[in-house]
């Protein structure tokens, strides 16, 4: 009896997590500008729409530009930053990353206001390399953390036995911490991509003119016959998200079994 | 003029020394042991010797050469890691060919020394075989094969066994003693296990507390340890207070407690013992022998034995003394009561500790 109730808990939850997101490709392929049941009839009118939609593509373009900016800066300054508290004896290492990751525990709406007053302080034009600063303060941390227990993960005796074998520092991490460290660098690559193209408070403030694509969604809720365009827009968004979000976790955790059997070995 | 010299060498990692002024001096071509428990400092001193860590003060020197500032890359040493530290991302002919890129050899060139190697530490026909796919014999011998490929004036061997079941470990010990012979490097080998020490090296460091206690061969270890911590870590042995009465030139007669007076040959006592001085009196189990019939011995009661085939291990229980005597047996001893002798000339007598 008491399973019984626990499986419907877990029924209920899944459909209340999951439910409001399958409702957007639902809708993006009803034949009707108003977003109710019953359903009216199948089309692909308003796809074929946001093809012809030049704002929506330049929108596109710049969350693209701003993501992959972001996702490439990020991880690299995350993975130095993860081979430093992992590889040497820092003093005050807990304090040093506690303030890295102190970015993620900041409401983006505080986090957006301060950028913004500070470029106005700073004098320098709304721009999106303002959004890409932005978004690398919430994305360095994340970066981190993925890297940090990919470092953790594998033996420093492997850098040691390269530089022992006559290798420098620099060719070192080109054949040894690289390769190895490669799930964890794609893994991050996507988690900070994906977080920046989402993210919508940053970008609003300091996006200026060339809105990014969470910001031109948003702007276009106010046109109630846009609405459906929108949800087919953000059908494709998840899609491609949990795609891509997918993709990391099988990166990541391919990694980690295969350290799994070289330790089993 | 040794080829590796290591001069007074401190280590400290922020609290107490690891390693403090040590100094060491190995013969080409030798194969030497640093024997210790861990935390003595051992792998510490090897890592300065490969370069991996920089001592606070002292000099290391490979054939002449100062390395005390060098970095591992330019080092003429290569190293077998405990954990093997072999490529997980390199089949077995890219790990041993690893070290090889930096001498720009042709590539018929170095397809013939790895196969050379892989000839040498019998690993024909596994070129191709990925990491994971190794035993921990063999990638024991990827490591070795990795390592000896740059031909190094100093192979230098962590724990190398360690990770080996015991039946493997003797067996590897056994090659990697004909392969030294062989090849005539000088090998320097980091173990805390005294079997392995004895079994390999032709000189052994024992170490304790970042000191070097005594440098000897394996047999003047087990014959004439210099101290009681020496003696206590090579091999079982029976220790028994006692205090110096007389000293002349030809031997050295102590009060030996429940032993008894006993005189025995100067060269068994330290060099600058005087009368009045507190000794500990040592044997090993093997020299302590019962008493034959008619011979007076020290009363004792058997009580634990243990069966171990052509020799048996006897724990003796005197009065007067808490723990019991070692004893190792060829003849069994019928019943529990026993008379016990000591002969002088297998007792030592080393510094009492302070």
């Amino acid at each position: 009896m008491k399973r019984h109730g626990l499986l419907a808990y877990a029924l209920f939850y899944l459909a209340f997590l999951y439910v409001p997101g399958l409702l957007l490709p639902l809708f993006s392929f009803n034949d009707s500008q108003f977003i109710a049941f019953p359903l009216s009839g199948f089309t692909t009118r308003w796809y074929a729409g946001l093809a012809a939609d030049g704002a929506m593509q330049q929108a596109l373009a710049n969350s693209l530009k701003v993501a992959t900016a972001t996702a490439l800066l990020s991880t690299l300054l995350g993975l130095t930053a993860a081979r430093a508290v992992t590889r040497y004896r820092l003093r005050a290492k807990g304090a040093i990353l506690g303030f890295i990751a102190l970015p993620l525990f900041i409401p983006d709406i505080v986090l957006g206001i301060a950028l913004l007053l500070l470029l106005a302080a700073l004098a320098l034009p709304l721009s999106l390399a303002g959004v890409v600063l932005g978004h690398m303060l919430v994305c360095i941390p994340l970066s981190m953390t993925v890297l940090i227990a990919r470092f953790e993960g594998f033996d420093r005796n492997l850098e040691e036995a390269s530089a022992d074998l006559g290798e420098n520092g620099w060719m070192t991490f080109w054949r040894v911490t690289f390769p190895l460290m490669l799930p964890g660098i794609l893994s991050s690559l996507l988690l900070t991509f994906i977080t920046s193209f989402d993210e919508f408070l940053v970008a609003y403030f300091l996006s200026g003119g060339s809105a990014t694509l969470p910001v031109y969604i948003w702007g276009q809720l106010r046109f109630p016959e846009r609405l459906p365009m929108v949800l087919a827009l953000g059908a494709i968004i998840l899609t491609v998200s949990v795609g891509l979000v997918a993709l990391a976790e099988v990166l990541r955790n391919s990694g980690v079994k295969a350290d799994k059997r070289r330790v089993g070995a | 003029m040794s080829f590796l010299s290591v001069g007074h060498v401190s280590k400290s990692f922020g609290g107490p020394p690891v390693v403090e002024d040590v100094s060491l001096d190995v013969a080409r071509g030798e194969f030497f042991a640093l024997l210790g428990p861990s935390g003595c400092g051992k792998t510490t001193l090897l890592r300065m010797i490969a370069g991996f860590e920089t001592p606070d003060s002292g000099v290391i020197a490979i054939d002449g050469e100062d390395m005390t500032a060098v970095p591992p890359n330019l080092r003429p040493t290569n190293m077998v890691f405990q954990s093997y530290a072999i490529f997980p991302h390199l089949n077995v002919f890219d790990n041993i060919a690893y070290g090889l890129r930096t001498r720009r050899l042709p590539k018929p060139e170095l397809t013939r020394r790895v196969e050379a190697m892989l000839a040498t530490v019998r690993l024909e026909g596994m070129e191709a075989r990925a990491a994971d796919q190794l035993s921990g014999g063999q990638r024991q011998r990827v490591a070795l094969a990795r390592a000896l490929v740059r031909q190094p004036k100093i192979l230098l061997l962590d724990e190398p066994l360690g990770a080996l079941d015991k039946r493997l470990r003797e067996q590897m010990q056994v090659e990697l003693r004909l392969l030294q012979k062989k090849i005539g490097i000088t090998f320097l080998l980091v173990t805390h296990d005294q079997e392995e020490a004895m079994s390999l090296s032709d000189r052994i460091a024992v170490m304790s507390g970042g000191k070097v206690l005594q440098v000897a061969s394996p047999r003047e270890l087990y014959e004439r340890p210099n101290c009681r911590e020496v003696a206590d870590f090579i091999g079982e042995i029976n220790f028994f207070p006692a205090t110096v009465k007389t000293v002349n030139a030809e031997d050295v007669t102590v009060n030996g407690g429940v032993l008894g007076v006993v005189t025995l040959p100067r060269a068994n006592a330290p060099q600058a013992v005087a009368a009045g001085d507190g000794v500990l009196l040592a044997i090993r189990p093997e020299h302590v022998r019962f008493a034959a019939s008619g011979e007076t011995g020290v009363a004792g009661e058997i009580v634990a034995a243990t069966y171990l085939g052509e020799r048996s291990h006897l724990h003796v229980k005197l009065p007067s003394r808490r723990a019991p005597v070692a004893v190792s047996a060829t003849a069994p001893q019928e019943g529990s009561g026993v008379q016990l002798v000591f002969p002088p000339q297998r007792l030592m007598a080393l510094p009492s500790a302070d």
